[in-house]
């Protein structure tokens, strides 16, 4: 699997998310600068890590999803290449027009740093096949804005096309106010495209995937993704 | 003379000279239906501090900008445009868009 990491200025989970790359896939990532106009060749997923790029000025990700190299990563969509954003780069991909709606303040106004337990709603994706429909996983949250929000119409949709990948609910997977931590829309986590190619979530399963960290629960998105490159080629 | 001289500086550097420049102004606000915490813990901290009568607040977001442009229509178009591409979220918020001359 060949994955690019973008990196834009203010964003700090990169080299979490390289070190999870190399340790999983067994590959480098190579990072892209946002200044660049191209991805590497073959680049098959695209990643946009987390943080504060351009210090969350104007709206969350709004400056970075205006980056150079964005018109690269929609072309890289557009052709079906798979891309993956995480909490800042769910928030970019959002802004740019590769996912609907938008993530708002958290409800309850604070910054949310703890782990958080999500449902994978099915497990017949690329992101997702490491897993099994309805398991619930374990991983952290970091952020301010992390409140799903779009109109109804889009929300019946992702719900009637089955793009809700990952939901808030409580540790055996219960639905319930108290376990959507940060008030998202339908307790959204994570969510797909049209296409079913680019995914966002604001859960960071990059920093769950070694023991000693005391949870291995984010290891199946990309254990996931490595397997579907691995059978593609 | 020293102004004139900042003048001619700066348009050596490609930046639009100010002095003719048009004043516009966008405001940005919420779609209504969107929730806005923000504005609710204005509120709350309104009525703490006894500012009595106030029924809702909605924040939102003011840009004033300066236009490299002479004639009305222009910088209109222009704030528009600024607006649509990045100042507005227009999944959730609305601008106004205003030339103030």
């Amino acid at each position: 699997m060949k994955s690019a990491i973008v990196v834009f200025p203010g964003i700090n989970r990169e080299r979490d998310m390289a070190r999870t790359l190399r340790l999983i896939s067994g590959t480098d990532p190579a990072m892209v600068w946002h200044a660049e106009t191209a991805l590497p060749a073959g680049t098959d997923l695209v990643v946009l890590p987390g943080g504060f790029s351009y210090g969350d000025y104007l709206r969350c990700g709004a400056i970075a999803a205006r980056a150079p190299v964005m018109d690269a990563v929609r072309a890289h969509a557009a052709r079906g290449g798979l891309v993956l954003g995480v909490c800042n780069g769910f928030q970019i991909l959002c802004e740019a027009g590769l996912l609907p709606g938008v993530l708002m303040r958290n409800a309850a106004l604070r910054f949310i740093c703890k782990d958080a337990y999500l449902r994978v709603e099915r497990s017949d994706t690329p992101f997702t096949r490491g897993y099994n429909a309805g398991q619930v996983i374990r991983v952290p949250v970091a952020h301010g804005e992390g409140n799903y929000v779009a109109d109804d119409a889009t929300v019946e949709r992702l719900e009637g096309e089955g793009r809700v990948a990952f939901r808030y609910v409580g540790p055996d997977g219960e639905s319930d106010p108290r376990w959507n931590i940060n008030g998202a829309t339908g307790a959204i986590a994570g969510i797909l495209s049209e296409r079913g190619n680019v995914l966002g979530l604001m859960p960071h399963p990059e920093n769950h995937v070694e023991a000693s960290i005391g949870s291995t629960d984010g290891r199946g998105l990309f254990a996931g993704l490595t397997q579907h490159f691995a059978k593609v080629a | 003379m020293a102004v004139g001289l900042r003048r001619q500086r700066l348009r050596g550097r490609g930046i639009p000279d100010i002095s003719t420049a048009m004043k516009a102004r966008v405001t940005v606000t919420l779609k209504t239906g969107i929730l806005d915490p923000q504005g609710k813990a204005i509120e709350g901290a309104l009525a703490s501090l006894g500012v009595s009568g106030v029924a809702s607040v909605r924040q939102g977001k003011v840009f004033d900008i300066e236009v490299a442009a002479t004639d009305r229509a222009k910088a209109e178009a222009l704030a528009k445009d600024a607006a649509e591409k990045l100042l507005a979220n227009t999944v959730i918020e609305n601008y106004r868009v205003e030339v103030l001359g």
